[in-house]
C-alpha cells in the first residue's frame, strides 16, 4: 500500500469510492487505467472485489482514492453493501453499446440512494466510447466537473456505429437523479481521469477523511458512522461488524 | 520421518536381473513381428504372442476383485497407453493412438502402440516375485483415422479390465460411435491427415530399416508446432457459417477437450470452439451417455479415433475428457474431478442442486459466468501435464527448516481473531501454513487456489488487493469462505526480473493468503497482512523467500552431481507433497516438458496398476531409460536420457531418495501438507476454530 508518508504540504485526505456495474462493462479496465495508465483487450472478470489505492493531486490538495472495484457477475451482487457502505462516492458504470448495462446501472443508483451514505457523490459513467464512430474529438475537452456535462457523443449517435445508448439518454437520466455525468474509454483514456478529478472535487471537503487517520473534521466520522448505521442490511445471516477496521 | 525401511534399489534390481535378461532375449524376434501385429490389431488380435498372453492370464487373477469397484475402475478396456517420451531429436505425430475397434484381447490392445521402436522393452516386477517382461511390438494402426502411437510404456493396469462382459461392452460402443461418420471423424482427421503425410508413409515403409530415427526427425517440426498451437483461440463461426468447416478442423487438431453439459443435454463449458461450432458433437455425445444411462448401464469411458473420452457424472452434471495425449482412465477422473471442484468452489453444492432440482433444464452458464477463465486454466494445466494433478500432492518452497519455522511463527504471531487458514504461497509452492488444529486443508481446494492465483491471470492482473467468496469443496462444500490476496513481488526492481524469469512463467508472484469464514474481515485481515509482512521483512524471512523464489528449483544434477537423471518425480506419501528438479535443461520447451509429463503418466498408470502390485518399474525406450519405484514412504519416478545404463539409473535414484532423507525438512512441510507441527502446541489456536454452522449458511 502506498504511504502517505512523504506528502507534499498540500493538505490530503481520502476518499473511498466503488465501482458499481453490470458485468464487462469495464470497471476493473477504468481503475487500471486510472492507477497504472494502461489497458488490457482481454481483461477477465473480476472475482469478489479489488481493492486498490490512488493519490490524484489536484491543484490545492491530494487526494488518496481508496478504491473497490467489485465483480459484476450476479452471484455477488449481495456483498455490494459490504463495499458501498463506507463509501463516499461510486461509480456507477455502463457500457454504451449494452442496453441492459444502462437498466443495471439504474437499478444500482437507486440501490445506492436507498441504502448508502445520504451524501455519497455518484458518478455515471458510459464506458467503452472508443466502439462509437464519433470523433474523438472531444477527449481534449475537460469536463469541469460539477455538471459534468459531456460533449462528446452529441453529434453523430445515428451514424450506425456500436452505440447503442445516446449520450442524451444517459444525460437526462443522471440530471434527474442529480448524478456526474461522463462518457469514457478505459481504452483511449478519453475523460477517464476526468471522472475521478470531477468525484474528488465534488465531495465537500467537510466530508473527507484525513489520509493520516487525525480524524479530520467532525463531519468526516460522523459521516461514516451514520453510513454504517443506515446500511446495516446484510442479507446474509452472520452479525454484521462495522466493515472498516483501519 | 524415518525411511528406516532401507529400501535400495540395488536389492529389487538383484532380483531383477532374470527378468532382464529375459527381456533381452524376448527382444530380436520383434523384427519380424511388426507387420503380424498390425494385422493383429485390425483383425480383433485373433492371436497374441504367448508372453503377452502369460503376462495377462497372470493379471487376470487379480481382476475380478472388489477393489476393483470401489476404486472405481471404468468397466472397459483402457486404449493403449500411449506415451512419447523425452522424443527431442526424433518425435513422430503419434501422440495419440487408436486401439483397434473391436479386440476381445485386452493384452492386444495394450501392446500394440508403437509403429517404430524396437528397443523398447518393459519389465515389471510383481512383489509376489514374478516378473514379466515384453517387447513392444510395433504397429500400424488401421489407416483410417488415427495414428499409429509410439507409446513406449504400456498400461498393465488396465488389462485385467476387459475380460469378459467388459470388453463385450467395448465391442458395443465402437460401433455406435462409428456408424455416424460424424463420430468416428470426431477427433481424429486432422491426426489422421498428418499420419497419412509422405513422411509418415516413409515411415511405414521404414519399419524393416535399421535405423528409422533419422526419418523421424524431420516430422518433429510438424508435431511440435501442432502442440503449440493447442492453445490457440479457435475464433467464432462467422455471419455466413463460411469458416465453419475450417474451424472444425482446427477445433479436431486440439489434443485434449474437456466438455461440461448438464444432464437435460445443456452445454455448461468447452474448454475448445463456441458453442455454435460443436453443439452438433456436444448433441451426440449427450446421445451416447444418455443411451447407456438409459439403459441403467453408466458409460464411464470409450475410445474413438485415437481419442479417450472419459465420462464422468456428478450429480446433474455430465463431465466429459477427450484427450489424445494417452492418458488413463483414473488419470483423466482425478481431471475432470477437478473441474467439478472447481464448478463447486463457484457455487456451493447445495446451489448446484438447488438449481437443478427446481429446473431440470436450468442453463448453468450464466451462473457460473467469470469461472470459464478458471476451468480453462485447470484444462491447460491438465494438457501441459501437472505433477501435482498427477500425483495428487503439493510442492513446496525448500528453504531451511528453521527459516520455516520463523515464519511459521511470525504467521502465528501476526494472525488476527478471523482467520482461519493461513498461508504464504511463491510461485506456486507453499512456503508456511497456519491453520485450526481441527481443521486441515485438502490438496483439492489448494489446487483450486493456486489455479486461480497462479495461472488464471485474472486475480493477479488486477492489481491490488482482492477479497474473494469462495467456497472450498474439500472444507466444506455448502458455503463460502472469504479469501484475502496480494501479492508480493519477489524481485526489487523491474530489470532484475526480465533475465530471471523463466522457470515457471510466473516468478514474482508471492501470495499471502488469507482466509476467513467471516465476508466482513477483509480490514482485518488486510490489517494482518500489514504486520505480516513487515515482520517478515524486518526478521529477513520476505529476503529468504524472494531469494528461494529467484534461486529457482535446484537442477538434477545439482541435486545428484554427475547423475544420468535429467528429472525425477518424488512425493511423500504421508506428507502429500512432492518435490522435483527444475525442468531445465531438457525440459524447457512445451513439448519436451509434455513429453517427459506423459512419460511420468505412463509410469503412474504402470506402477498403480491395482492388479500389478508393481513395486518398481523399468522402462526403456529409444529415447529414455526410466523408473518408477513405490514403497509405503514414497513415490519415485526418474527419468535419464536413452544412453543411460540400468545401473546408473538405479543408482541415481538411490542417491535422489539419500538426498531427500537429507533435505526432508527443507523440501517438505512436515507433518502433512497443511499441518504445521508448532500449530498444534498452539491450544490458543484452537479457539479459533468456527462452528460449522457460521459457515454453512
Ligand atoms: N473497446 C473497449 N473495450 C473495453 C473498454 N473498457 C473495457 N473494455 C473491455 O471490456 C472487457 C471487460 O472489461 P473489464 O474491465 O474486465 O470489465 P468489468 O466491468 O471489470 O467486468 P467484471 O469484473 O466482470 O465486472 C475487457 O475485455 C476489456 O478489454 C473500453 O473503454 N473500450
Ligand atoms: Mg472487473
Amino acid at each position: 500500500m502506498a504511504d502517505s508518508a512523504a506528502a507534499p504540504p498540500k493538505p490530503s485526505s481520502s476518499v473511498k469510492l466503488v465501482l458499481l456495474g453490470e458485468a464487462a462493462v469495464g470497471k476493473s479496465s477504468l481503475v487500471l487505467r486510472f492507477v497504472n495508465n494502461d489497458f488490457q483487450e482481454n481483461k477477465e472478470p473480476t472475482i469478489g472485489a479489488a481493492f486498490l489505492t490512488q493519490k490524484s493531486h489536484l491543484p490545492h490538495r491530494t487526494i488518496k482514492f481508496e478504491i473497490w472495484d467489485t465483480a459484476g457477475q450476479e452471484r455477488f451482487a449481495s456483498l455490494a453493501p459490504m463495499y458501498y457502505r463506507n463509501a463516499q462516492s461510486a461509480l456507477v458504470v455502463y457500457d454504451l453499446t449494452k442496453p441492459t448495462s444502462l437498466v443495471k446501472a439504474k437499478h444500482w443508483v437507486a440501490e445506492l440512494q436507498r441504502q448508502a451514505s445520504p451524501g455519497i457523490v455518484i458518478a455515471l459513467v458510459g464506458n467503452k466510447l472508443d466502439l462509437t464512430n464519433e470523433d474523438a474529438a472531444a477527449s481534449g475537452e475537460t469536463n469541469t466537473g460539477e455538471g459534468g456535462d459531456v460533449e462528446s457523443g452529441e453529434a453523430a449517435e445515428e451514424s450506425g456505429d456500436a452505440r447503442k445508448i445516446s449520450a442524451k439518454e444517459g444525460r437526462d437520466y443522471a440530471e434527474e437523479e442529480g448524478l456526474l455525468f461522463f462518457e469514457t474509454s478505459a481504452k483511449t483514456g478519453v475523460n477517464v481521469q476526468e471522472v475521478f478529478t470531477a468525484i474528488a472535487n465534488a465531495i465537500p471537503e467537510t466530508q473527507m477523511k484525513g489520509a493520516k487517520g487525525s480524524g479530520a473534521a467532525g463531519a468526516g466520522t460522523g459521516q461514516t458512522a451514520l453510513g454504517s448505521e443506515r446500511v446495516n442490511l446484510n442479507q446474509r445471516a452472520e452479525g454484521v461488524k462495522e466493515g472498516c477496521a483501519c | 520421518m524415518g525411511l528406516d525401511g532401507e529400501e535400495s534399489l540395488a536389492t529389487s534390481e538383484r532380483a531383477e536381473e532374470n527378468a532382464n535378461d529375459r527381456t533381452e532375449a524376448t527382444s530380436p524376434p520383434r523384427d519380424g513381428e511388426d507387420e503380424s501385429t498390425i494385422r493383429r490389431a485390425k483383425e480383433e488380435g485373433a492371436e497374441t504372442g504367448s508372453k503377452v498372453e502369460f503376462l495377462s492370464t497372470n493379471i487376470q487373477a487379480g481382476s475380478q476383485s472388489p477393489v476393483l469397484e470401489q476404486e472405481y475402475r471404468p468397466p472397459l478396456p483402457p486404449r493403449p497407453n500411449n506415451v512419447n517420451i523425452l522424443r527431442e531429436g526424433s518425435y513422430s505425430p503419434g501422440s495419440s493412438l487408436k486401439r483397434p475397434g473391436k479386440t476381445p484381447r485386452p493384452l492386444l490392445q495394450s501392446t500394440a502402440t508403437t509403429a517404430l521402436s524396437r528397443t523398447e522393452v518393459n519389465t515389471q516386477s510383481y512383489q509376489d516375485g514374478s516378473r514379466e517382461s515384453f517387447a513392444a511390438s510395433a504397429q500400424r494402426t488401421p489407416p483410417s483415422k488415427a495414428v499409429a502411437a509410439f507409446g513406449s510404456i504400456r498400461k498393465v493396469k488396465g488389462l485385467s479390465d476387459s475380460e469378459g462382459g467388459d470388453s463385450a461392452s467395448v465391442r458395443s460402443y465402437a460401433p455406435t460411435l462409428e456408424t455416424g461418420g460424424d463420430a468416428e471423424s470426431l477427433l481424429g482427421e486432422v491426426l489422421g491427415a498428418s499420419q497419412e503425410s509422405p513422411a509418415w508413409r516413409l515411415l511405414g515403409t521404414q519399419n524393416e530399416a535399421p535405423d528409422p530415427f533419422d526419418s523421424v526427425t524431420y516430422e518433429d517440426d510438424e508435431a511440435t508446432a501442432d502442440f503449440y498451437r493447442e492453445f490457440d483461440e479457435i475464433g467464432a463461426v462467422a455471419a455466413d457459417g463460411e469458416n465453419e468447416e475450417q474451424l472444425l478442423k482446427k477445433w479436431k487438431s486440439k489434443r485434449k477437450h474437456f466438455l461440461i453439459l448438464s444432464s437435460a443435454g445443456k452445454p455448461i463449458y468447452n474448454r475448445h470452439g463456441d458453442d455454435n461450432l460443436i453443439s452438433g458433437y456436444i448433441g451426440i455425445i449427450q446421445t451416447i451417455i444418455s443411451f447407456y444411462e438409459g439403459s441403467h448401464d453408466q458409460l464411464k469411458g470409450f475410445t474413438a479415433a485415437g481419442a479417450r473420452f472419459v465420462v464422468m457424472s456428478q450429480g446433474p452434471l455430465y463431465l466429459v475428457a477427450i484427450s489424445k495425449l494417452g492418458e488413463n482412465d483414473a488419470q483423466l477422473r482425478v481431471q475432470l474431478e477437478a473441474l467439478y471442484m472447481q464448478i463447486l468452489s463457484t457455487l456451493t453444492l447445495p446451489n448446484l442442486t438447488h438449481m437443478f432440482s427446481n429446473r431440470p433444464s436450468t442453463d448453468l452458464r450464466r451462473p457460473l459466468q467469470g469461472t470459464e477463465p478458471l476451468l480453462s486454466a485447470l484444462a491447460d494445466t491438465f494438457t501441459r501435464g501437472s505433477p501435482p494433478t498427477l500425483l495428487s500432492a503439493l510442492e513446496c518452497l525448500k528453504i531451511r527448516k528453521s527459516h520455516r519455522q520463523a515464519i511459521n511463527d511470525t504467521l502465528l504471531r501476526t494472525r488476527c481473531e478471523t482467520l482461519l487458514y493461513g498461508l504464504i504461497v511463491a510461485s506456486g509452492r507453499l512456503v508456511s501454513v497456519v491453520r485450526p488444529r481441527k481443521h486441515s486443508l485438502h490438496p483439492s481446494d489448494l489446487q483450486l487456489i493456486f489455479n486461480m492465483l497462479f495461472e488464471a491471470r485474472g486475480v493477479k492482473a488486477g492489481g491490488g488487493e482482492n477479497w474473494i467468496p469462495l467456497c472450498l469443496p474439500g472444507f466444506n462444500k455448502n458455503g463460502y469462505l472469504y479469501m484475502y490476496v496480494s501479492f508480493v513481488s519477489a524481485y526489487d526492481s523491474e530489470a532484475e526480473q526480465g533475465s530471471e524469469g523463466h522457470e515457471t512463467g510466473k516468478p514474482d508472484d508471492i501470495a499471502i493468503l488469507l482466509i476467513s469464514a467471516n465476508k466482513e474481515s477483509f480490514y482485518d485481515l488486510r490489517k494482518m497482512r500489514d504486520a505480516l509482512v513487515e515482520e517478515l521483512e524486518v526478521h529477513g524471512s520476505m529476503a529468504i523467500i524472494k531469494s528461494a523464489v529467484r534461486r529457482g528449483r535446484p537442477t538434477a544434477t545439482d541435486i545428484v552431481p554427475g547423475t544420468v537423471l535429467r528429472h525425477f518425480l518424488y512425493k511423500s506419501r504421508a506428507n502429500v507433497q512432492f518435490t522435483m528438479p527444475s525442468y531445465e535443461p531438457s525440459f524447457t520447451t512445451l513439448l519436451a516438458r509434455r513429453r517427459l509429463l506423459s512419460l511420468y503418466h505412463a509410469l503412474h498408470a504402470s506402477i498403480h496398476a491395482k492388479n500389478a502390485h508393481l513395486k518398481v518399474h523399468h522402462c526403456i525406450s529409444r529415447e529414455s531409460i526410466s523408473l518408477a519405484w513405490v514403497t509405503p514412504l514414497f513415490e519415485l519416478y526418474c527419468v535419464a536420457g536413452p544412453h543411460a545404463s540400468r545401473n546408473a539409473l538405479a543408482q541415481s535414484a538411490n542417491k535422489v531418495i539419500q538426498w531427500v532423507r537429507r533435505e526432508e525438512e527443507r523440501v517438505f512441510i512436515i507433518g502433512g501438507a497443511v499441518s504445521i507441527h508448532s500449530l498444534d502446541n498452539h491450544t490458543t489456536y484452537e479457539s479459533l476454530t468456527l462452528p460449522a454452522a457460521r459457515y454453512s449458511d
